[in-house]
């Protein structure tokens, strides 16, 4: 291992909050946008892209050291590729309803940058130990994000949560939240408290 | 740069696409039947809804003989009384991005499409993928099959225009012509099929 690469813990916990890669890489903005209208499709798409993500990081740190330059980003692509069908021929199979919900944001996964950056920053490079830790932190954190979003954009926009009621059922379901406008006010809002909490903190450990 | 070196530079993206495409070969191997099974359940369950009257449980599964000694699965719709309601014709075809996956339904007589399901597609959310919404698949019903699809991007003025949808026109003339083709390809051999029964 390269002396000065982070350790697995280091990038199993970057991948969690510090290097979260929605709020503070801005990676996979296609699915966060698009499936957190609700936490169900939100959290199906959080285990597919973290299957994915685990299934290829694993690959291509397993075969690094065969890994050409020129040709690291098609093996990468192919890896990814394979990983993502894998995943939507078992949505079809054991979630089908889910899987038509979800339509072609599971093939998408494909060109998810998440995926295929954390290939060549890590998995290319360490071993498959940091690689499967990397996986996992960078899922947890896409995983948390997209919950987040989902759950502002169900509770408000539907009065639910997993489809269980949590509002009185008095509450005016925003149904702007459920639709598109309702996907970008979110992901400002949240962008700019998250942007928030780290200059406050970046401040007080100054001080 | 020769063969040898092509190979040589290239041997692991071969290798890795040999060893991908048998492990996917696997999974639609192993997972094939299940997706149909759940395709099929789907084609069950929409079927009452593209077909006025026809009750799920009652309708049969046929194969029909079409032109170039070629053969062509339809569903047989029967009604909860017995009476054979229409006909579903399941058919696919090129999209704007991937192949579209339809059901036709069409009245007995095969004269009139009496709707039409997007059983699958992957065209652009937001445009493309508004063909399975219900305000664009409302305006293939109660269509007379004699004549051609036509997609126009302005206000229908005749029975066989379908209006297209904003900023998706190539999808909206992908399923025009997939229906087209099929109503071509089967509307005679259905209406043989009804007659044969009927006698």
């Amino acid at each position: 291992m390269i002396k000065d690469e982070p350790t697995a813990a280091e990038r199993l916990i970057a991948g969690i909050l510090p290097e979260n890669p929605i709020y503070r890489q801005l990676l996979g903005m296609c699915p966060t946008l698009a499936v957190t209208g609700a936490m169900e499709p939100a959290m199906t798409m959080a285990v597919a892209t973290g299957f994915v993500l685990l299934c290829a990081n694993v690959m291509v740190s397993l075969i690094r050291g065969l890994l050409r330059p020129h040709l690291r980003i098609l093996v990468f692509t192919l890896t990814i590729a394979t990983f993502v069908t894998i995943t939507d021929r078992v949505l079809a199979a054991y979630l089908y309803q889910m899987s038509k919900e979800l339509g072609p944001y599971v093939p998408l996964i494909i060109v998810n940058c998440l995926i295929i950056s954390r290939c060549e920053i890590c998995a290319s490079k360490q071993s498959v130990g940091v690689a499967v830790a990397d996986a996992v932190g960078m899922s947890l954190g896409f995983a948390l994000a997209l919950a987040s979003l989902a759950t502002v954009r169900e509770v408000l926009g539907f009065g639910t949560w997993f489809g269980l009621r949590v509002m009185p059922e008095s509450w005016p379901a925003w149904g702007i939240m459920a639709l598109p406008p309702g996907a970008f006010l979110t992901l400002g809002l949240l962008l700019g408290l998250v942007e928030w909490f780290g200059l406050r903190k970046r401040e007080s450990s100054e001080a | 740069m020769n063969k040898t070196g092509y190979i040589s530079q290239a041997w692991l993206v071969i290798l890795l696409a040999f060893l991908f495409g048998g492990a996917l070969a696997g999974v639609q191997r192993t997972l094939g039947p299940r997706i149909a099974e759940n395709q099929r359940n789907e084609t069950y369950d929409v079927i009452p809804s593209i077909v006025p009257g026809a009750d799920k449980s009652q309708t049969v599964e046929l194969t029909v003989d079409i032109s170039g000694g070629k053969q062509h699965r339809v569903y047989e719709a029967i009604g909860a009384d017995g009476q054979r309601m229409g006909w579903v014709i399941p058919t696919h075809g090129p999209g704007f991005a991937d192949e579209i996956r339809l059901l036709i339904g069409l009245d007995r007589e095969a004269t009139i499409i009496m709707g039409i399901y997007v059983l699958d597609q992957k065209e652009t959310p937001g445009l493309g993928a508004l063909i399975t919404a219900q305000p664009f698949c409302e305006d293939f019903k109660h269509i007379p099959t004699n004549r051609t699809l036509e997609v126009v991007t302005t206000e229908p003025t005749a029975a066989n225009q379908i209006e297209a949808l904003t900023g998706a026109t190539i999808s909206s003339q992908s399923v025009a012509g997939i229906v087209n083709s099929a109503v071509k390809e089967l509307k005679e051999p259905l209406q043989h099929l009804n007659q044969s029964l009927k006698n």
